[in-house]
């Protein structure tokens, strides 16, 4: 500025500079927000998250033989799609540190073929790190033929570590069509990830 | 508007530079500043205001009477971001640039290009965000909340809501930095931080909230952005993303938000309250701890708006303690006011009436907070209108009313002339009856189980609405009465002395009414 | 007006106000007739938890609220200049300032320990005898009984859907329960703890009941769970509690809780219709009557279409295009036809693919002749001919 400032106790110059990082920061810091975010849920089960990687097997986990969980299967489809997806079974008992198989079934009611992504989620959120998945079909995007029904597996065990005040658990998948939209980047890794294991398939 | 106080200047040896678009556009003056950012949130208030006013006309009777839902859904978000972004946050900006440099007697603010740059943002962000009510697909009119996955079905309105969002974002920590900068750079000798008036304070605190959060809320909407046209997918659970998750980081700034709307009010009434009881303001220290408590705390309460997405117990738990705090040094405030009433010498002027209404009605808000703050409850209160009615205790009893307070406070410091103080009660009282006419019933409302952001309502609703709406209605005309007041303190009355108030203390009061263009150019002498 | 008048007025108006406050909150009135003033006690022992909770804290921010508002009040009756009051010179008190720290902090501790219980109880679905999933929609619900096979749409009721039109036929206040009615409404027994999970099929919806006591936050691709155990058979009525785009509001909510037997019966009925649903038969290409076609195509257009493009097809602005006189529904049959099939996209016009091919049929050739589209004469579209477009 001009004389009309000259004045000054101290320039604001430094302050200013200081602030400005600060808010560089914080910008950085709302982004910052999405994987600490994602950790935080993997970490708490906070928000019903859950992996969508493959876990090793409960190979020789030491667990009780006698405890029974319930596993509730629902499905959903998003967006007014023509689809059907349902579960072939809406529960089963299961023993934690056990493997065990679901089926879903999907069909695409479409004439011409297309992309899903089937996203998993557990409830209570809590329980979804104790919801271990070895092998699944939401692992990566599912191609279907026009007209095409597909029985699908998942394979999975319930941790022991599962608080015993955890009764039930819900396993609920949710498919998108994702014809036209790009894949987004975050599967494409998973999917590469996941390139060797074995692929649901009828 | 903006020539009302062109003449008021003149007298002083080196005033502001001639003609209308030199001075305005140009001008780096801190009370030229101050004037545009407050003009800006008297104009921003009446454009808000008419959104306000179509939505409580829809409201009156039960049936889509007068607009599209679409229509009143556009509404309620505009009603929200204009006034937000648009008159509140503006006019205590402007407040903060006219008032700062006298009360810490600092010659101008720290950074003038930028403060001009800062003001000048405004207007732009808001032709951007104003101009989508004429795009095909209308406004925006998701909620000011933008929650996706809604948010992204906005058609042609959303990039201009991201692009208005990001320029406003940018204005307020402009702003704020150059707050910053000069209290801690511009202050006379002798102006210790604990010296330093509470509106000053204030200020300091929340310019730091509006540097801390500003750039959060950027980098949200920047994610619905890349989103929406970019192919990622932070918020779409398809993609891995959460849709949660953007309500996490928009609360995060939402929370701080809150605050920043409300803490300068804090600073004025804390000014104004002891001028006119004639004694010092009780616990001038607990105050300062007080507000910079609720800054903190500010932080770390945000999940008490996410209390219906399923956060686990734990998570519900902290969110509800942390909110329960914030009442601590809220209270602590209250408190301290009516501690420097007690054992005053009080008169009643139209700034004090306004505190005093400010102080009993921001207690209402701050009571149904701590209703709302206990989850079990929450689940009952959240996205009712009984949520509604809070807010709007705190942003228009709280907020809306400190400006007023403000204004009649320093007008005559501003303009030279005192306002006309008969008409300036009778806004008071139009003003304060109406309100509570317009947000009382909303309580009940909510209580009764009506959500908020509804066009059309179940007939049980039909008479608090109608009372609501007439409140509403006339709340609305009595500001015409403020404006009115406003223009004719400009043109003239009584002469202000220097003091102004009998009890006004603080460097301010020590400069000629009106204020000369150039103030405080050799620093004053502070005690 | 003189100060004493003034303030007289004010202390009048405000004092009317807390009165009206605390009587309007502590009227035991039934909150669903006109000028219904508090929280419901509700029907399951989580609404009559929250209702607890919420008389407490109520009744101590009362107290707190009327001790400020006296305190303001007595310091503006005695401290007053024009009573030549002298203002005192102190201006700060440890004590004073410890004491009113500690008080309010004590008060919170005491409402945290309640609060803290209910919530522990509210997120405890442990030993419930039935699952609900609840989708949320734009804009309606889906409910699925998960193990009674059990699943159907929830939809405004037929009443208030007209009487919520611009200009409408019928007024609000001749319906009963105006957007507070569905066609199907969720029935559930009671003394049955019921589990729900709730999740959603486009954008974020919220469930909510006030007499359950709850709400809950239907989130695409995520699952909640919350749980009710209804006491009393009764019929309650709640809200999408989330904005949710333009019908926000017209997405309402009805529980019916019937008694053991009667729910058994219910369920055996609604079984009965499932397995011998003949109704709308989607492998039936048999040609259909035009009468018929034009009343089933009715039916799905005030379903599915009216919302947005109104009960006389006039459609409402540029986001949702008029259907009467349009030149796309009197164009050509094939291109018409893929509208409805793919939906036409950059618009939220979807494709509406999972309808039968007899209500795709119904409301085609319903569209291409009413409000005066049928110039060229009874244009039909058969079940078949859908078929062959899809």
């Amino acid at each position: 500025m001009t004389e009309e400032t000259t004045i000054q106790r101290r320039s604001g110059g430094r302050t200013a500079a200081k602030m400005a990082l600060v808010a560089v920061g914080m910008f950085g810091f709302g982004f910052a927000m999405v994987p600490a975010y994602q950790v935080f849920c993997e970490v708490t089960g906070f928000n019903g998250f859950v992996s969508n990687e493959a876990s090793a097997g409960p190979g020789d986990m030491e667990y009780d033989p006698d405890r029974k969980v319930t596993v509730e299967f629902v499905a959903t489809v998003n967006g007014s799609q023509p689809w059907t997806f349902r579960p072939k079974q809406s529960r089963m008992e299961v023993t934690p540190g056990e493997l065990y198989t679901a089926y879903f079934v999907a069909e695409n009611q479409y004439e011409g073929s297309t992309v899903s992504q089937i996203i998993p989620s557990v409830a209570p959120g809590t329980a979804g790190r104790h919801f271990k998945k070895t092998e699944c079909f939401c692992f990566t995007e599912q191609r279907f033929a026009g007209s095409e029904q597909r029985k699908m597996p998942v394979t999975f065990f319930v941790d022991p570590a599962l608080p015993e005040r955890n009764q039930t658990v819900t396993l609920s998948y949710t498919l998108f069509d994702i014809r036209d939209g790009d894949l987004p980047e975050y599967d494409e890794e998973a999917a590469e990830l996941h390139a060797g294991a074995p692929q649901s398939a009828d | 508007m903006t020539a009302t106080t062109h003449d008021t200047h003149d007298a002083h040896h080196h005033g502001p530079p001639p003609g209308f678009f030199k001075r305005w556009l140009f001008t780096t003056n801190h009370k030229d500043l101050g004037v545009l950012y407050m003009v800006f949130g008297l104009l921003m208030f009446f454009i808000g205001g008419a959104m306000a006013m179509v939505i409580r006309a829809e409201l009156f009777q039960p049936g889509l009477n007068l607009v599209d839902p679409h229509f009143f859904n556009q509404m309620t978000t505009m009603h929200a971001l204009v006034m937000i972004f648009g008159a509140v946050m503006p006019a205590f900006t402007g407040l903060a640039n006219w008032l700062i440099p006298v009360q810490i007697g600092a010659p101008d603010m720290a950074l003038p290009r930028i403060n001009n740059w800062a003001f000048w943002l405004l207007p732009a962000g808001f032709v951007l965000l104003l101009a989508t009510l004429f795009l095909p697909g209308g406004a925006p009119a998701g909620g000011w909340t933008m929650y996706p996955p809604l948010v992204l079905q906005l058609g042609d309105s959303f990039p201009f809501l991201i692009l208005a969002v990001h320029i406003l974002g940018i204005s307020s920590i402009m702003g704020s930095i150059n707050i910053v900068a000069t209290i801690l750079n511009m202050r006379a000798p002798g102006m210790t931080l604990m010296k330093m008036p509470m509106f000053v304070w204030a200020w300091l605190i929340t310019a730091f909230l509006i540097v801390a959060v500003m750039p959060v809320l950027a980098g949200a909407v920047t994610m619905l952005l890349t989103d929406q046209y970019f192919g990622t997918s932070f918020f779409s659970a398809a993609g891995g993303g959460d849709p949660v998750m953007f309500q996490h980081i928009f609360w995060f700034f939402g929370h701080p938000e809150v605050y920043i709307l409300i803490l300068p009010a804090f600073g004025i009434v804390s000014a104004i309250i002891p001028t006119f009881a004639r004694k010092p303001l009780f616990g001038y220290s607990s105050m300062v701890y007080a507000t910079a408590s609720i800054a903190f705390l500010s932080f770390i309460v945000w999940g008490h708006h996410m209390f219906t997405v399923g956060m686990p117990l734990a998570g519900q738990l902290f969110f509800m303690y942390a909110t329960m705090l914030v009442a601590v040094p809220t209270g602590v405030k209250i408190f301290n006011w009516m501690a420097t009433m007690w054992q005053g010498s009080m008169t009643f002027e139209t700034p004090m009436l306004f505190s005093i209404a400010f102080v009993l009605l921001f207690t209402i808000g701050g009571l149904s907070g701590v209703m709302l703050a206990l989850a079990p409850v929450d689940l009952q209160y959240h996205d009712t209108y009984f949520v509604v009615a809070h807010f709007h205790y705190v942003l228009v009893t709280g907020a809306v009313f400190s400006i007023m307070a403000a204004v009649y406070f320093w007008l005559p410091k501003w303009t030279g002339h005192m306002y006309d103080e008969k008409l300036g009660k009778w806004h008071f009282w139009l003003s304060t009856i109406s309100v509570n006419v317009l947000f009382f019933p909303q309580h009940f409302l909510g209580l009764a189980g009506m959500p908020r952001r509804i066009p059309d309502y179940a007939v049980q609703f039909a008479e608090f609405n109608m009372i609501s709406s007439i409140g509403g209605f006339v709340f609305g005309l009595a500001q015409l009465l403020f404006v009115y007041i406003i223009v004719k303190c400009v043109r003239g009355g009584q002469k202000a002395s220097s003091g102004v108030w009998e009890g006004a203390k603080g460097l301010e009061w020590t400069l000629p009414s009106p204020a000369p263009y150039h103030t405080f150019e050799t620093p004053p002498a502070v005690k | 007006m003189n100060q004493n008048k003034l303030t007289r007025l004010f202390v009048a108006s405000t004092a009317a106000l807390a009165m009206l406050f605390s009587a309007g909150a502590a009227a035991e009135s039934d909150w669903r007739r006109p000028w219904g003033v508090n929280l419901p006690e509700g029907v399951t022992s989580l609404s009559q938890v929250a209702y607890s909770m919420h008389m407490l804290t109520f009744w101590i921010v009362t107290v707190i609220g009327v001790a400020v508002f006296a305190g303001v009040f007595f310091s503006v009756w005695k401290y007053r200049k024009s009573q030549g009051a002298k203002p005192a010179t102190w201006h700060h008190s440890t004590t004073v300032e410890i004491v009113w720290t500690a008080v309010p902090f004590l008060i919170l501790l005491g409402i945290a320990v309640p609060a803290t219980q209910a919530m522990i109880k509210m997120e405890d679905t442990s030993g419930y005898e039935m699952t609900v999933k609840v989708t949320g929609y734009q804009w309606m619900w889906e409910y699925e009984y998960l193990d009674e096979g059990i699943h159907f749409y929830s939809r405004l009721d037929r009443d208030s859907d007209r009487a919520r039109q611009r200009n409408p036929e019928i007024r609000p206040r001749d319906v009963e329960h105006y957007l507070l009615n569905v066609d199907n409404p969720l029935v559930v027994p009671v003394n049955t703890k019921i589990r729900f999970l709730l999740t959603a099929n486009d954008v974020i919806h919220s469930w909510w009941v006030p007499e359950l006591g709850w709400k809950k936050d239907t989130i695409p691709g995520f699952v909640n769970e919350a749980w009710a155990e209804i006491q009393e058979p009764g019929t309650y009525r709640g809200q999408c509690a989330e904005l949710c785009g333009r019908d926000h509001a017209f997405m309402p909510i009805v529980v019916v809780a019937k008694t053991e037997e009667d729910y058994e019966a219910w369920v055996a009925e609604q079984q009965e219709e499932v397995n011998g649903d003949v109704a709308v038969d989607d492998d039936d290409l048999s040609d259909m009557e035009m009468d018929d076609l034009m009343a089933l195509g009715e039916d799905v257009y005030d379903n599915q279409c009216m919302a947005c493009h109104q009960a006389g097809g006039e459609g409402m602005g540029d986001m949702f295009p008029a259907l009467a006189g349009s030149d796309k529904v009197l164009g050509d049959r094939d291109e018409y036809k893929s509208i409805l099939l793919d939906g036409v996209s950059g618009t939220t016009m979807q494709s509406f693919a999972s309808l039968s091919n007899q209500e795709l049929a119904g409301v085609l050739t319903y569209v291409r002749n009413a409000w005066g589209n049928d110039d060229d004469g009874g244009d039909v579209f058969q079940p078949a001919d859908v078929e062959d477009a899809r």
